[in-house]
């Protein structure tokens, strides 16, 4: 057994461990956070078959802002842990009947897949000098530039629609406006008045 | 056969044991020192002498305040969440150290090289969010619960105008390698040739992003003393706090070799000729690292904190346009004068 395979069982054992203690946990904060160490070994088993920019990618941006946001929202939601418990245990037989037909629907599926003779022949493995990062910009900005383009849309389509949906002026809130505060000017801000002593103003 | 590649590989492994452990022990001595030197910098500035009772010129305070911190009682608060408080602190200071994996700090002088090490920065240095966020949360505390949310918030956000940056050098260097990027800056030109002066805006955006993303003065909001006592850290004493302190100085310290890197040549000498191409790589790239540490030191001695809606601002309507920007700029000079990289 090598250093690699060991690595794998590793990087795979902790995954799915951790995986489980997503939902098998009582704190829903813990849950994201072994949804964090999910990530963090799935991006080491990406190391492994070689893919080291999409394994970067992955901290990125799941690890580094779509988690970050899940655990901003469930820190700040005030949860009662014990009905939580109650509730996992009551729905488990429902999530496992579930999970089993997903299962073997993915069996049928997988089981009975059969690579055309071309696509055996087609696929190799990266070429050689070449790393990953341009590897997959000679062809993401080439020949998916469509694709990609569509995805960025999609995209700023969900953007705006999120901020229509929750932009709202409150009224009575002060707000502050640096431009106008830029704008002041010494004369605007300050009033020089000689008072006469004994008098006051 | 299997014998002797298990051989190879204990080898293999024990040489990058030695590698890191060198690595480690150095940088941890370097923070010590620039500990102090923040402190001295700050003092000087003010008018003050620092720390200067421990040994000479107080040069063995960083030493008495570990022995201090670990010498006393950890106290976990009642109400605290035991087991992510005290990984908080752990989370902070490996990732930090972590991120060090990647540094060259001479030619071939890194532990490993990997192709991706500018990606590999940018993801463990957006992972230190977490021991901030953790710390806040489990202390089960109002000041750091909200200390917390606004260090997070404030990290995520320079995190974006520091990946444009990033983007930008990039696409001039041509490759995401560290020691690579290093070499595309080595031209006859020498300190004229580095990247602070084709790039100057984005190396300031950068360095004041690099401020922003260590919780530093002037952004230092997630401990703002005034507002929120000690931040995040209230809660915690001893070890632990000592760790979060060591977490936060090697995160200033990769910034600081990541700006040496990316916009000041890392190893390579100012002036290409005889008397300096002579001192080792090394002294030059610690040379810059600390010149941008002082950088550092004096803008916390200088600058008065920011209010929290400014400094959103500030990351958000100013650096994100401007960087974006000059992402479409660069890339579009780059592209029609046909000085764009080979690329791999």
């Amino acid at each position: 057994m090598s250093l690699a395979a060991l690595f794998f069982y590793l990087f795979a054992g902790v995954a799915v461990a951790s995986a489980f203690m997503v939902i098998a946990s009582r704190n829903p904060v813990h849950s994201v956070l072994f949804l964090i160490l999910t990530f963090v070994n799935a991006s080491g088993l990406f190391i492994l078959i070689g893919a080291e920019y999409i394994a970067m990618l992955l901290i990125v941006v799941y690890v580094g802002a779509v988690a970050v946001l899940f655990l901003f929202v469930v820190m700040m939601l005030d949860v009662d842990f014990v009905e939580l418990r109650q509730g996992f245990l009551q729905y488990l037989p429902v999530g496992v009947l579930i999970g089993m037909v997903f299962l073997a629907e993915l069996v049928l599926v997988v089981g009975s897949w059969t690579f055309g003779a071309g696509v055996t022949g087609a696929v190799t493995s990266a070429a050689p000098g070449v790393s990953n990062a341009v590897a997959i910009g000679r062809v993401l900005y080439t020949d998916y530039v469509y694709f990609f383009q569509a995805a960025g849309f999609i995209l700023l389509v969900a953007m705006i629609g999120a901020i229509v949906l929750t932009l709202r002026h409150k009224e009575n809130v002060k707000r502050q406006s640096i431009p106008v505060q830029n704008a002041r000017t010494k004369a605007m801000a300050i009033d020089v008045v000689k008072v006469p002593s004994g008098k006051g103003l | 056969m299997t014998e002797t590649t298990w051989f190879d590989t204990l080898i293999q492994v024990l040489i990058i044991v030695a590698q890191s452990l060198a690595l480690l022990v150095g940088l941890l001595i370097i923070v010590a020192y620039v500990l102090l030197a923040d402190r001295k910098i700050w003092a000087a500035v003010q008018l003050r002498r620092g720390p200067n009772v421990v040994g000479p010129f107080g040069l063995f305070q960083s030493f008495a305040d570990l022995i201090k911190f670990v010498l006393k009682e950890p106290v976990i608060p009642d109400g605290a969440n035991k087991g992510v408080f005290l990984l908080a602190p752990f989370v902070t200071c490996l990732l930090a150290l972590a991120a060090w994996a990647v540094v060259p700090i001479d030619a071939g002088w890194v532990v490993a090289d990997i192709n991706v090490g500018v990606l590999y920065i940018f993801a463990i240095s957006s992972l230190g969010v977490y021991g901030t966020i953790m710390a806040g949360w489990a202390s089960n505390s109002k000041y750091p619960f909200l200390s917390a949310l606004r260090a997070a918030a404030q990290m995520v956000s320079y995190e974006v105008s520091i990946g444009f940056v990033i983007v930008t050098v990039l696409l001039c260097a041509g490759s995401l390698n560290l020691s690579a990027i290093v070499e595309a800056q080595n031209t006859s030109w020498g300190i004229l040739g580095w990247y602070w002066l084709p790039l100057f805006p984005m190396f300031v955006i950068f360095f004041i992003s690099a401020l922003a993303e260590t919780n530093r003065p002037p952004f230092d909001l997630g401990e703002a003393e005034s507002e929120l006592v000690a931040g995040f850290m209230v809660e915690y004493g001893s070890t632990p706090y000592m760790m979060f302190m060591l977490g936060e100085y090697v995160a200033i310290m990769t910034m600081c070799a990541l700006t040496a890197i990316l916009f000041m040549g890392g190893w390579l000498p100012p002036v290409p000729i005889a008397p300096f191409t002579w001192v080792p790589g090394i002294v030059w790239f610690l040379l810059k690292v600390l010149l941008v540490f002082f950088m550092f030191a004096m803008v916390k001695a200088m600058v008065p904190r920011y209010r929290y809606d400014q400094l959103m601002r500030l990351g958000w309507k100013v650096f994100l346009p401007i960087s974006l920007a000059m992402v479409v700029i660069v890339a579009s000079v780059l592209h029609f004068t046909g000085l764009a990289a080979a690329g791999g």
